[in-house]
């Protein structure tokens, strides 16, 4: 029978069906970071549980390291003790740890697969809700809680339903000006916010195939912002070719057993869904957030649309968006000030997502007023963006050029929005508060659009530039 | 049964208007900076209570409340599980939604709080009956899946798996994921990148 990559994967990773009905499911890799594990490690020290695959386990420093001064200790007392935490829990079991001096240290979710630890075939689990970015290897990866951190250091397992299938398909071909951070905006806004509750994505058809493999890292990665908790793009030879040579994946003959391995696990051309949604790439413009949620969003052309045009449940949502944001519906989008501009995160941290944004900020320069940080998503794609200068390009129009870390994604560091501030984002979460003030505002956006963003001060086509 | 099977949750409710409320509202990240647990109550909806000295985490009335009543996509974004400890340290005992994010969900089930999906209209009209009256006590039969408000009896549902966790009191996993013994390995040792390609 036709089977997809969600069943081979399921089926060679169950150890056995719980009392409950739910699957006790082997995790391949497990990723820790500082935030969701130190309660999970002082579980498991009370529990007297050592960590049973420190092996399988990787641990990297992101969402509250400074992204200027590193010098340790940092200056902020309680990121030094989570740091130290990390370190200390780390070396204490046995676990891998990327620390700011292995050149190694990023976001979880882009040194997973710049690596190689993140593989075909494999179940990836880490305690960070974007952990959907593994799937677009083909591996079945999704966000955990910390009592969860706690059972898969104790156990290397989750107990866990099988999820439903959902086929998402985009055809045609995307125009210039438009990357895959636009197609997922749109994905979701076309599927809605929960439209993916209890279900995986796997995302096929020709603008999938095209894309590179740092184009459906940016895909899959927000996932979970459609509600689904893991997605994947089956493995091909865009996979094969990423990871041939990085420092974990197998290497000379093993690395060909592998291939023949990670085909075998994709899903059969005639394999059956629970769902399939298509979606036309030609038809997708570059696309900007005008709300709280990633669904509210249009394509740069368009119109903030009224509440009245949502269905019913969805109005008063839509109402507080545009008061959070102090939009009038029918207002274009285009032309939207922004005060601040972010490049960064798991979403639209790697050196393609640098390339397009120097490229339009070359020979111009950041407006006048608003501060433009650049922040690389790990220490291996700021050493390659600096080997290409693109620290300078960024630089010399006015953009700050930070280390790797988690940033203004979330403002768990000291890069925050202030007040009311309107920022152009390349991140995935444009929640109230996200920022890190708590009536700062988010617009979410290509890394294109935001360097455009920034050059202009306000909302702009970025095709108009690229002409 | 057990001290930890969660069969059935009585006492008043405190209801959250509104879609879509993320795991940064319900505790923004700043409070995650911590290595600890301790005091993540005091901060449950924080900078939604600051804003509007009207949210329901405000009012005399709904304090003690251990049910709370959401709308469609509660707990959806991050997947901290601070978001779900701050409420149960803040008292909360079960949540009745109209729908739940997938991880808040999971994370609740691991801290022993069910979370019941009733009808949007249900959701309103719960909501609007605790308003009315916050002092009435709301019924959260996890075992039946209903919910129960004065002489209404509300269908509800909990998912198999999660619903089985809850009623027997097995909803701490790692006891039972224990319990797989050198299974784990055995399932470990057949797969190709754990074996060595
Ligand atoms: S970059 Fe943002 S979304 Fe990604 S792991 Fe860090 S905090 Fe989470």
């Amino acid at each position: 029978m036709a089977s997809t990559l969600l069943d081979r994967v399921w089926d060679a990773h169950t150890v056995r069906t719980l009392p409950s009905g739910q699957t006790q499911l082997l995790i391949g890799l497990h990723l820790i970071h500082e935030v969701t594990s130190p309660q999970a490690f002082q579980a498991l020290k009370e529990l007297a549980l050592p960590v049973r695959m420190p092996g399988r386990t990787f641990a990297t420093l992101d969402h509250i390291i400074p992204t200027t001064a590193q010098q340790r200790p940092f200056a902020d007392e309680v990121a030094e003790e989570m740091a130290v935490h990390l370190t200390r829990n780390s070396q204490q079991s046995g676990v891998s740890f990327f620390g700011l001096d292995s050149g190694r240290q990023g976001i979880v979710h882009v040194i997973g697969p710049e690596l190689g630890l993140t593989q075909p075939g494999m179940t990836i689990a880490c305690g960070d809700s974007h952990t959907a970015t593994h799937g677009a290897v083909g591996a079945i990866a999704f966000g955990i809680g910390t009592s969860q951190v706690r059972d898969v250091l104790a156990t290397q397992c989750l107990a866990m339903a099988k999820p439903k299938l959902r086929q998402v398909r985009v055809d045609g071909a995307l125009s210039r000006g438009v990357y895959a951070k636009d197609v997922i905006l749109a994905i979701i806004r076309a599927l809605g916010v929960n439209g993916g509750v209890g279900y995986a994505y796997e995302y096929a058809g020709p603008v999938v195939d095209r894309m590179t493999m740092e184009e459906r890292l940016t895909l899959c990665n927000m996932s979970i912002e459609g509600g689904a908790r893991s997605g994947y793009v089956n493995p091909d030879q865009t996979t094969f070719d990423y990871l041939r040579g990085r420092p974990y994946a197998p290497q000379g003959a093993a690395f060909d057993r592998a291939v023949t391995w990670w085909k075998s696990m994709a899903s059969d051309a005639n394999a059956t869904y629970d769902d399939v949604k298509r979606l036309d790439g030609s038809a997708i413009p570059p696309m900007v957030t005008w709300g709280i949620n990633p669904g509210q969003s249009v394509g740069v052309g368009e119109r903030i649309p009224a509440p009245e045009s949502a269905p019913e449940p969805e109005r008063a949502t839509y109402r507080e968006g545009l008061a959070h944001m102090g939009f009038e519906a029918g207002q274009p989008i285009a032309g939207a000030r922004i005060d601040v501009v972010f490049i960064g995160s798991c979403t639209n941290s790697r050196i393609s997502d640098l390339r397009v944004a120097a490229a339009v900020a070359r020979g111009n320069r950041v407006a006048k007023g608003v501060r433009a940080i650049v922040v690389p998503g790990s220490q291996m794609v700021a050493k390659a963006a600096e080997a290409e200068g693109l620290h300078e390009v960024f630089r010399e129009a006015g953009f700050e050029w930070r280390n790797a870390g988690c940033s203004m994604c979330l403002g768990m560091n000291d890069d925050k929005l202030r007040g009311r501030e309107m920022s152009a984002s390349t991140s995935n979460r444009n929640f109230i508060g996200r920022q890190g003030s708590p009536t700062g505002r988010t617009l979410l956006m290509s890394p294109a659009m935001a360097a455009a963003a920034a050059l202009n001060g306000a909302v702009t086509d970025v095709r108009e530039m690229l002409r | 049964m057990s001290d930890s099977a969660r069969r059935q949750i009585a006492g008043r409710a405190i209801p959250i208007p509104g879609n879509d409320i993320d795991t940064d509202r319900i505790i923004p990240a700043r409070f995650l900076k911590t290595v600890t647990n301790e005091g993540l109550g005091l901060h449950a909806f924080e900078d939604a209570r600051k804003h509007d000295p009207e949210h329901p985490f405000n009012q005399k009335a709904y304090e003690g409340a251990s049910v709370l009543v959401a709308g469609m996509n509660f707990g959806c974004g991050s997947s901290r599980e601070h978001a779900p400890e701050s409420l149960k340290q803040w008292g909360i005992k079960a949540i009745v939604g109209g729908s739940f994010a997938e991880i808040f969900f999971g994370n609740c089930t691991m801290l022993g709080i069910p979370c019941l999906s009733i009808s949007q209209d249900d959701v309103l009209w719960l909501q609007r009956a605790v308003g009315r009256d916050p002092k009435q006590t709301v019924t959260v039969d996890v075992e039946r899946q209903e919910v129960r408000a004065g002489d209404r009896v509300i269908r509800a549902r909990v998912p198999d798996g999660a619903r089985n966790q809850l009623v027997s009191g097995a909803w701490n996993a790692t006891g039972v994921l224990l319990d797989a013994g050198d299974a784990i390995e055995a399932t470990a040792g057949r797969l190709p990148y754990v074996k060595g390609f």
